[in-house]
């Protein structure tokens, strides 16, 4: 056991007595470099070499950088550009890396030595000596025997730092109702993303699908990715016998063609593939699968609620409309998502 | 500072070096600083070099970074692009974007130093990953180093936010996928997740404030936490001095190694360059992150194949693996469990990671301090709990990338997934008692070497006839590798000076026997004696010659 082990309780461990007493530090091998002058002087050589090359490197990126100007719409520029800037550099960090690591490991001293270690703890006198001027500050200031300062100066530190708590109360607005509600109103026209040309349901053959947004929002200035974030839609047309449709739902497809909302209900990724033979969509994140011809309902995966569905018809002139807004929250699940 | 003294003692005019030096001595004591730390010993090993690359790494970052931050605008406003990469020209965008894909196309040296910045990431949390991990599998952690493992973490942490706040910076599609959820997991937040996310996104994802706050974080707060940590956790290396592996001439009272000037100067030194040196020629010659190839961020479209960077991996898998249909309903509210499992799991993964020490010494109540790094065979239960926990890590890691698996693999994506869940709850104790019985088979390898030698396959024909198998003694400095490491033993719960066992010390005792039971103890002197009593002549040899052999019956 050592000196620094003595002084602690060792716990659970065992005091075995080793078979051997601690041979010491295993003897020095003599290098190349160190028995003779001709091998040092060869070390030296190639140690100025490698620093000679780090200069060749530098060199390399600073010509990389003038000899590839940036020309408009031409990636073979940059890309060399890129390329010799980055090789020359790395040449120059080699260089002088290679050299100095050479150095120490030829020329400078090999020998192992050995430095004693303290004890992290401070001597019982230190310690003493710690106290004293602990309790001396204590008895001057009357920290502990004065209460009342002691208390109400608790209380203030508690207090100060909750303004600068409150003053990020402006980080983001109240969350009223914004979560539950999209841009979809009674007869806004679905229309393609992201040109905003409108869907006619003549259009929508069986079996393909439609990247859909809500009239006007392509030509939003504000809040238009926030708007789209919630109001994205997968609009399909299946065989209407494949549908397995909710008596009260019925009137929300027409002819088999189906809106659901885009935004999976895990952690709100677009669900943007669909399986034609299997009529499940598929969030690429993380896997969550719905099944299309069954209200949307989770197959797999980790999420928990179907994708809403919003209620279709069509127009007079044959365009598809949204009957109303989405009847249930789009996207992530949320604490008050049910009020 | 000998130079100083000898010229100021031989020489009336000093050199300029000398001159500087006595002029900074005689204003900030720099010689003290120098007879203190000019020969402090380091050790030496290969393992002890993955701290520094992660050190080298933050450097790189910081420089990269710096040159980044006179280009990049964190701003959410919307342009047309306008620069030289003809697939967007004309594109909508955000600024953040357009001046990310200027960075890459529009400024020399800016590509090469955006792929530099990229990789030199990618390695800080994994040099960062595996010195942590080197830590704990030697034991490093213990007493009196328990504060700096806790810094270490943080550090960890740290380095993954960092990251994190970076790669959504250029606001490209992938990126904001990411941020999307993120957004999604605040939200699940039982009570305040809403209020959370608003105050994240500075009202309804996405938003335009956000790349500017994340912005904030990534180039000041995240990046002062860490200098200041690092700052923290190399001073603690310096008042505790390094720690060393087994080996002769090796105790708890020393530390034996080169001395920092003028060996560790240049070997460090070089190291920095080299690390630099191979960040630079991959960020030359492999692209990272294309941004340019994804496009500017919109909440509708998505690739297939979308993965994080790989360090965020292990997250976005325990969001791959959670269970589906748990969501709680009390009263009107809902608990959304998909998101909240994978949140708890990880949360509970990190707080064991960070309370690893305290775990241990708690079982041990080995109060000593420790400076010889343990061989990880030698505690073999310390050594199975890294694994299993490891193989937890890795296989939340590779939950990530099911779709991929099963596409290369063409195999079905829910059995890949579903295989991934069983693993996560069976693949951390398969991986324990695999290692503990490997640790346990070589620390009896060990044993054998020690009391008889080194098989060495040569079978000889005696006199007598019988046939043996020649072993060779292992020299002193060998053998004291293999002899030198520390034992515990399982403890019975005792009652207490009122007669009783309370709970704690049941638990205790449980958790070291599952610690201790099985242990091998270190070869004792009584074991080694009776061993060699039959064969007195072959006692340890200063330095066994090639023909000097032992032989054992």
């Amino acid at each position: 056991m050592s000196d620094i082990e003595k002084s602690y309780s060792p716990g659970l461990a065992t005091d075995i007595e080793k078979p051997i007493a601690n041979p010491g530090i295993e003897p020095h091998r003599i290098r190349m470099t160190d028995k003779s002058e001709k091998h040092a002087r060869t070390a030296e050589k190639q140690i100025a070499v490698m620093f000679g090359v780090s200069v060749v490197g530098a060199i390399i990126a600073i010509w990389g950088f003038f000899a590839f100007p940036i020309v408009d719409g031409d990636l073979a520029a940059t890309r060399n550009n890129s390329l010799w800037m980055g090789l020359g550099m790395a040449l120059s960090m080699f260089g002088i890396g290679f050299g100095a690591v050479h150095w120490a490991k030829t020329l400078m001293p090999d020998n192992e030595v050995s430095e004693m270690r303290h004890q992290a703890r401070s001597s019982d006198e230190t310690r003493a000596q710690a106290l004293e001027i602990v309790k001396l500050a204590d008895g001057e200031s009357g920290f502990s025997r004065r209460k009342l300062i002691r208390r109400s100066m608790y209380g203030a530190l508690a207090f100060f730092p909750i303004p600068a708590i409150i003053i990020f109360g402006d980080l983001g607005p109240v969350v009223g109702d914004t979560l539950k509600h999209t841009m979809w109103k009674p007869g806004t026209r679905l229309t393609k993303d992201p040109t905003g040309i409108p869907i006619k349901a003549s259009d929508v053959t069986i079996g393909s699908v439609f990247h859909v947004i809500p009239e006007g929002l392509s030509e939003m200035e504000e809040h238009k990715l926030e708007e789209k974030a919630k109001a994205a839609v997968l609009l399909v047309r299946v065989n209407p016998s494949d549908l397995n449709e909710d008596p009260a739902k019925a009137d929300w497809s027409y002819q088999g063609i189906v809106a659901y909302s885009k935004i999976c209900t895990h952690v709100g990724c677009p669900v943007a593939l669909y399986e034609q033979h299997t009529h499940h969509l598929l969030c690429p994140c993380h896997q969550s699968t719905f099944d299309l011809a069954n209200h949307c309902e989770v197959v797999f995966g980790p999420a928990s609620r179907p994708l809403p569905q919003l209620p279709i018809a069509v127009d007079a002139e044959g365009y598809l409309i949204a009957q109303s807004d989405f009847l249930e929250p789009v996207g992530p699940s949320f604490w008050d998502i049910r009020k | 500072m000998t130079s100083t003294t000898e010229t100021s003692a031989t020489d009336a005019k000093p050199g300029f070096a000398g001159g500087a030096a006595n002029y900074l001595d005689e204003r900030l004591s720099v010689s003290a600083v120098l007879k203190g730390f000019g020969r402090k010993v380091f050790p030496d090993h290969w393992s002890f070099m993955l701290g520094e690359v992660a050190l080298y790494s933050f450097v790189i970052l910081v420089l990269s970074g710096t040159f980044l931050t006179f280009f990049y605008q964190p701003s959410m406003a919307e342009v047309h692009y306008d620069g030289s990469y003809a697939p967007l020209k004309g594109a909508q965008m955000s600024i953040a974007y357009a001046s990310s894909l200027d960075i890459s196309f529009d400024i020399r040296g800016g590509l090469i130093m955006r792929q530099v910045h990229h990789w030199a990431a990618l390695l800080f949390v994994a040099a960062a990953g595996l010195h942590m991990l080197r830590v704990f599998f030697t034991g490093a952690f213990r007493k009196p180093r328990e504060l700096n493992w806790v810094v270490g973490f943080l550090l960890f942490l740290m380095g993954m936010g960092a990251g994190f706040t970076g790669y959504s910076l250029p606001d490209d599609l992938l990126s904001g996928n990411g941020l999307r959820i993120i957004d999604g997991m605040i939200k699940g937040i039982p009570v305040i997740g809403t209020a959370f996310s608003s105050g994240f996104f500075g009202g309804e994802f996405p938003g335009t404030e956000v790349v500017a706050r994340l912005y904030s974080l990534h180039i000041m707060i995240l990046p002062a936490l860490i200098i200041v940590l690092i700052g923290v956790h190399l001073m603690m290396v310096i008042i505790h001095k390094h720690t060393h592996y087994s080996g002769p001439g090796r105790t708890d009272d020393n530390v034996v190694g080169y001395p920092l000037m003028p060996v560790y100067v240049a070997k460090a030194g070089g190291f920095f360059f080299l690390v630099f040196g191979v960040v630079a020629a991959i960020a030359a010659t492999f692209t990272i992150n294309p941004i340019w190839n994804y496009g500017p961020y919109d909440p509708s479209p998505v690739s297939a194949g979308t993965q994080p960077d790989w360090y965020i991996g292990w997250l976005d898998g325990a969001l791959r693996l959670a269970p589906s249909g748990w969501d709680i309903s009390i009263f009107d509210y809902v608990i959304p469990m998909g998101v909240m499992v994978p949140l708890i799991v990880s949360l509970l993964f990190l707080a064991l990671v960070a309370a690893y020490p305290f775990i241990e010494n708690w079982v041990t109540k080995d109060k000593r301090e420790h400076h010889v790094l343990d061989r990880p065979r030698n505690a073999p239960t310390r050594t199975a709990i890294g694994a299993a926990g490891v193989t937890f890590y890795a296989v939340l890691w590779a939950g990530a990338s099911t779709d991929l698996i099963a596409t290369n693999f063409q195999m079905s994506l829910n059995q890949v997934l579903v295989a991934m869940q069983i693993m996560l709850l069976i693949g951390p104790g398969i991986a324990y008692f695999v290692t503990k019985r490997a640790c346990i088979a070589l620390q009896n390898k060990d044993r054998e070497v020690v009391l008889h030698g080194r098989e060495t396959g040569r079978v000889v024909r005696l006199p007598h006839g019988e046939y043996i198998e020649v072993h060779e003694t292992v020299d002193k400095y060998e053998l004291w590798k293999l002899i030198d490491y520390k034992d515990y033993q399982p403890v019975l719960a005792r009652p207490d000076a009122n007669g009783k066992i309370g709970l704690g010390n049941r638990l205790r005792s449980a958790v070291s026997k599952i610690y201790f039971e099985d242990r091998i103890a270190p070869v004792s002197k009584a074991e080694y004696e009776l061993a060699h009593a039959d064969h007195a002549p072959e006692a340890v040899t200063e330095k066994p010659k090639r023909k000097q052999k032992s032989i054992n019956a």
